[in-house]
């Protein structure tokens, strides 16, 4: 099928690719129906693009490149939210602010996207507050590789 | 909205597995002691509010951020 895109123009995606954010987004209760997509294979940035809503398109990013050292669990109820079974087939991302430059934009560290890419499906979760990671984290430190 | 008073030291229980206790009452701010199971998420209602509002900030990118990127 055919979906209008945000940064991308008119693209065509699968059905089956299709992710269901049973929750929507904070803020976007009602967005329930993204598709991942690449952009630049060098860059640890992808691009989660509502099917139902081209205004709606987010650069995401692979927050692991930006902190080495990102780490957190995911509670019992999002892990049964998400089906996980196998912590292999499930994607973090991180939702990118983009500023004017690159060096003034920023990765949202404190409510990561998890994605099931098994059962087509994810959540935005909020880590607990005590270990806090920032809402607001600067990107310009590439820390990791982007694999 | 259910309304109750409580003084300090008093709880308030929800279900039978969450306790809210108010322990400091110091001028306006209120110290608050809260006991739940690990499945139950407590948040300040301001991480909330911050991270939708960071949402839709993020939304706002204009699609020029491609370019940007070739720029580095």
């Amino acid at each position: 099928m055919k979906i209008a895109t945000k940064f991308l123009g008119e693209i065509e995606i699968r059905e089956q690719d299709i992710l269901t954010f049973e929750q929507g987004l904070l803020g976007l209760e009602n967005e329930k129906n993204f598709v991942l997509l690449s952009i630049d294979a060098d860059l640890p940035l992808a691009i989660l693009q509502s099917v139902d809503n081209v205004e709606i398109g987010f650069v995401i990013a692979y927050p692991f490149a930006f902190k080495k050292d990102y780490s957190f669990d995911i509670c019992e109820n999002d892990r049964n939210q998400l089906q996980i079974e196998k912590e292999e087939n499930v994607l973090t991302y991180s939702i990118v602010t983009m500023k004017e430059t690159f060096q003034e934009s920023t990765i949202n560290l404190l409510a990561p996207l998890i994605i099931n890419m098994d059962k087509k499906c994810g959540k935005q979760i909020v880590l607990q507050d005590n270990r806090s990671y920032p809402l607001r984290y600067p990107m310009h430190t590439l820390e990791g590789s982007a694999k | 909205m259910l309304v109750l008073s409580r003084k300090k030291d008093e709880s308030i229980m929800i279900g039978d597995q969450i306790e809210i206790k108010i322990l400091a009452v110091e001028g306006e701010q209120i110290k608050i002691g809260i006991v739940a199971p690990k499945t139950v998420k407590v948040h300040r209602s301001e991480v909330f509010e911050a991270i939708q509002a960071q949402n839709k900030e993020a939304l706002s990118a204009s699609s020029s951020f491609l370019e940007q990127l070739r720029k580095r």
